[in-house]
């Protein structure tokens, strides 16, 4: 009983303060206290089954479903403490207490005697008492169950599921639905590139562009360079032969051989030429 | 007094407490919270009465009652999704179009 | 000889079956109204020829009602009433009505005066309405009207001569609102039928009142069972049928429809309101005398009534100036004459058949004169803006003039003679009744003067523009014919010959000594009609006519004007109580029966209203109420417990 006294307390104030709490997950943390104060008494009314069973489909499963729901949901949302219905927290609240009252006091009038205890029922092991009668006297009922998980699963994943109705947007629709957008109500394209450095591609081996509209060589990692595998595109075919030329290089001569480390030295010489 | 009775009392007052808070809370995951909160009342009240007794049956039905919390959940929390993704609110007092 | 009742004077109607021309009887009334079926569902493609098919017919009918009252004539006197058996009408239980046609000396001379006189206004109306738009469809009424006509006085039994009647009730009201775009036209056929209504409530009560008595509605079953009637039923079927002849022949009180109906064209109101469909009251009653003979009661009230009709009718001719109107008014009284005579029983039956005939030639010849003459006026009624009319029709004049010396009795013409025997036999039944007459006799004569002198002497007052012209030879050769019939329609008498022809129907009369001369009275009338005559001639001829008619005259004058205020009589006595009662039964309906009927669900519903609000659609305030339903559970569980 001392395990009773110790939890009863704890488990009251955690079930109101579900009542008070306002974020829902931190509701969800006092049910799990309760949950799991109430898996230990079970242990001491001789059920260590209902024990384990408490422990692993309430709190392990059922409250993390809680939980993984309230991401979805969004964990941060906390409800308005303001209520809408006309008196629907004084009627809940009085009829709560009377209720409570009544269940008390109401059952407290019931004279049960001594408790018969459990002993003779789990002399040969709770699990394979519970086992015994499961699968005989209610081997029905369990049986049904199975059906009725069943149907809640597939019931779950059909609200669950989301038919796409339209084909998930590429870039080039996004970009095109932004000049539309442009084209009609004005909304802004997005910003400009910043000044120094022009992309024409986002592919490490070709080259940036300079303000001048130059090659950047030192855009592309040397590596790329010495194996000569700078160009991917058609479109920046004269890009590098720019670079090449700037580079001091024979065309598609990179490919041939080991590229001499003055002739790179100079490149950022001929860029600042230009400048 | 004997061994059980503070046990019932307990369930009682778990019971009310969780009914107090579905009439109150309007978050539907907490409403839902609340619902579990008597339904393991009353598996406490069921397994202190198997004592009682000294007959097991009390303990088959409180598995029973998970059993059947576990699918509800399930069940529950999927609809509870879906109306979050069409209205985006999570609000029992939202979904009151079917009225007068 | 007849068959009479024991201690009667009635002979029983017994006819022989038909043979020979008489087998064509059924023809008569068929033949007009194919013509109405033809012109009616034959449509536009009938307009082109319609009007002239529809008169044939009727010709056709005379034709036959000529041979036959040919054949009738040559058979012996106690074999003259035929009856056809066309087929069995229907059949339910006891009642058992046949389609059964009964021709007699009096369903004969009716004939005759139906299939005459309306043959010539068919033709009349061929020049009447050759421009009006819808001339098909008159002429398609005018043939129904002349075969419900027909069918009244031919059926063998009470209920065909209902159809009949109801026949002619329709007709009448198709033809007075004929020109239905005038507002007052259709109020005016509504009026006629809405009375007629009264009369043939009379009228179907007796029928069935028949019925009950005899077990039959055949005129042969009923006049050989009349003898055993007791005097109180005779009384209440001769006051019932008459209530029926009343509203027919538009006798007092129910003679307001009669001048308003004079918003039909004139043609109608010459062939129904003059000639034929206004004298089937009095064929009621002539025809019904094996009741009348044995209920002096009601013979009575039929001989005020129609005195009283003499004068209210009397009085509305002296004062209206509208020609129609003024002629209506003389047509209820000279109806009423009729009706005096066939009140006054067996000795007046004939005379009174003799002055319908004689009536229906006159006035006739009158209404359709009156129609040239609104023809010729740019069809302006009002008598104010005629005067000097002669010299610009003629034929219309001198035709008139026939008509109007007829009706007042100009001795020699046709009216003098039936007019100076009824009021001859009405001095020898009761010489109170004969004054009245008499009298009666001599406001003719002023009224019908005034209304010549009004159109056709004085000087001229017609509106600009009017050029008054003598009508289309399709008009004036009817005119003709029937001014020679005024004039030479008391041939009838000679010898009696009326009386005695009609004797298989109407009895023998018992001979009474007059109180005075025949002669003597003749002489008596004579002179009082030419007082009224020169009345008329110092009131209206020397003086100068005003074009408006004068307002500060004397009440008589007023009253007269104003229909003798039958219309609001009638509105106060009948119309207005009807209108309060129906209010009040509208109101009673709507807040008394409606408010418990629908008291019940408005209530509820009013409920339902607050009580839905319940249902405001939050689901914890449903878990609330479930809550509270557990308490009540848990509750009662405990007090059961406890107790």
């Amino acid at each position: 009983m001392v395990a009773f006294w110790i939890l009863a307390p704890i488990m009251v104030i955690a079930a109101l303060g579900i009542l008070f709490v306002r974020k829902a997950v931190h509701a969800a943390l006092l049910l799990a206290v309760v949950m799991i104060s109430l898996s230990v008494l079970y242990l001491t009314l001789e059920a260590p089954f209902l024990f384990a069973v408490q422990i692993i489909v309430y709190t392990g499963a059922i409250l993390m479903l809680f939980l993984f729901v309230l991401m979805l949901v969004g964990v941060d949302a906390s409800d308005s403490v303001v209520e809408t219905i006309p008196g629907q927290r004084a009627t809940a609240i009085v009829g709560g207490v009377f209720l409570g009252v009544l269940l008390t006091v109401g059952l407290g009038q019931i004279s049960l005697g001594t408790a018969v205890g459990l002993d003779d029922a789990n002399s040969g092991g709770n699990i394979q008492a519970l086992a015994n009668i499961l699968f005989s006297k209610y081997v029905f009922a369990f049986e049904t169950t199975s059906a009725l998980l069943i149907t809640a699963a597939v019931g779950a994943m059909v609200l669950a599921h989301r038919e796409r109705l339209t084909p998930k947007a590429t870039q080039r629709s996004l970009a095109a639905q932004r000049l539309v957008d442009y084209e009609e109500s004005g909304a802004h394209l997005g910003p400009l590139p910043p000044p120094g450095v022009y992309a024409r591609h986002n592919a490490v081996d070709t080259p940036a562009l300079l303000p001048d509209g130059s090659p950047a060589p030192s855009s592309v990692s040397r590596v790329l360079t010495a194996r000569g595998t700078v160009r991917s595109a058609p479109a920046e075919a004269d890009a590098i032969e720019q670079i090449e030329e700037q580079l001091g290089w024979a065309p598609h001569a990179g490919r041939d051989g080991a590229v001499p480390a003055s002739t790179t030295e100079e490149a950022p010489a001929t860029g600042g030429d230009h400048e | 007094m004997n061994d059980v009775m503070p046990y019932i009392a307990l369930s009682g007052i778990l019971f009310s407490i969780g009914c107090v808070g579905v009439l109150i809370r309007r978050n539907a995951i907490v409403v839902f919270m609340c619902v579990e909160l008597m339904l393991n009342a009353s598996n406490l009240a069921l397994v202190a009465f198997a004592k009682q007794h000294g007959n097991l049956d009390g303990q088959i039905a409180a598995f029973f009652v998970m059993v059947v919390a576990a699918a509800e959940v399930v069940v529950g929390l999927a609809i509870i999704m879906t109306i979050f993704r069409t209205r985006r609110s999570a609000s029992v007092d939202d979904a009151s179009l079917l009225k007068y | 000889m007849y068959a009479f009742h024991e201690g009667g004077g009635i002979p029983v109607v017994d006819p022989t079956s038909a043979d020979g021309v008489f087998s064509l009887l059924w023809l008569v009334i068929a033949l007009p109204l194919a013509g109405a079926a033809i012109l009616l569902i034959g449509g536009k493609y009938t307009d082109k020829w319609g009007h002239l098919l529809a008169t044939l017919l009727p010709i056709g009918s005379f034709a036959i009602a000529v041979a036959m009252i040919v054949a009738l004539v040559g058979r012996e006197e106690d074999d003259r009433q035929v009856a056809q058996h066309l087929y069995t009408w229907f059949e339910a239980g006891q009642l058992n009505v046949g389609m059964d046609l009964l021709y007699d000396p009096l369903s004969a001379l009716f004939l005759l005066l139906i299939t005459g006189v309306g043959s010539l206004i068919h033709v009349y109306s061929i020049g009447y309405m050759a421009h009006d738009p819808r001339r098909r469809r008159f002429f398609a009424y005018l043939n129904l009207f002349l075969a419900a006509m027909l069918m009244l006085v031919l059926s063998e039994n009470y209920l065909g001569l209902f159809l009949g009647w109801e026949g002619v009730g329709l007709a009448s009201y198709l033809l007075i609102s004929f020109w239905q775009h005038k507002p007052s036209a259709a109020a005016a056929g509504k009026k006629a039928f809405v009375i007629n209504r009264v009369g043939d409530m009379g009228l179907s009560l007796a029928i069935m009142l028949f019925f009950v008595t005899f077990g039959s509605t055949s005129f042969t079953v009923i006049s050989e069972g009349a003898g055993e009637l007791s005097e109180k039923t005779a009384t209440i079927l001769g006051l019932l049928l008459l209530l029926g002849a009343c509203g027919k022949s538009a006798q007092f009180p129910l003679q307001a429809w009669l001048l308003d109906a004079m918003e039909g064209p004139t043609p109608v109101s010459a062939l129904i309101h003059a000639a034929t469909m206004v004298t089937a009251g009095v064929y009621l009653i002539v025809r019904s005398n094996f009741i009348f003979d044995l209920a002096p009661d009601a013979q009575t009230v039929v001989v005020v009534v129609a005195v009283i009709s003499i004068f209210w009718g009397a009085w509305i001719g002296c004062a209206k100036d509208d020609i129609k109107k003024a002629l209506a008014g003389s047509t209820m009284s000279q109806i009423g004459y009729m009706m005096l005579a066939a009140g006054l029983g067996v000795a007046g039956y004939a005379f009174a058949i003799f002055h319908l005939l004689t009536h229906g030639f006159f006035k006739a010849n009158m209404f359709l004169g009156a129609g040239s003459v609104m023809h010729g006026m740019d069809d302006d009624v009002d008598m104010r803006h005629y005067g000097a009319v002669r010299r610009a029709m003629p034929v219309t004049f001198l035709t008139f003039a026939m008509g109007y010396l007829a009706i007042i009795g100009f001795p020699g013409f046709s009216g003098f003679w039936s007019k100076d025997k009824i009021i001859e036999t009405a001095l020898a039944e009761n010489w109170v009744v004969g004054v009245f007459a008499i009298i009666g006799a001599g406001i003719t004569g002023f009224y019908m003067t005034r209304l010549m002198l009004l159109t056709f002497f004085t000087e001229k007052r017609w509106d600009k523009g009017v050029h008054p012209h003598e009508s289309p030879k399709v008009m004036t050769v009817p005119l003709i014919v029937l001014a020679a019939l005024s004039v030479f329609g008391g041939v009838l008498i000679i010898n009696d010959w009326i009386v005695t022809f009609l004797e298989p129907v109407t009895g023998v009369p018992a001979h009474e000594d007059p109180p005075l001369p025949a002669a003597a009275v003749s002489v008596l009338v004579v002179l009082v009609v030419a007082v009224g005559v020169a009345a008329a001639w110092f009131l209206v001829g020397r003086r100068e006519v005003p074009r408006e008619a004068p307002q500060d005259v004397s009440w008589v004058t007023k009253a007269g004007r104003n229909e003798v205020y039958g219309n609001e009589i009638n509105d106060t006595l009948v119309v207005n109580p009807s209108k309060h009662l129906t209010t009040a039964l509208l109101a009673t309906d709507k807040y008394v029966v409606d408010g418990v009927l629908t008291g019940g669900p408005v209530a509820v519903g009013g409920f339902a209203g607050f009580a839905r609000r319940i249902q405001n659609g939050y689901v914890r305030s449903y878990a609330l109420s479930i809550l509270a339903g557990a308490l009540i559970v848990a509750l009662a569980l405990l007090a059961v417990n406890a107790a």
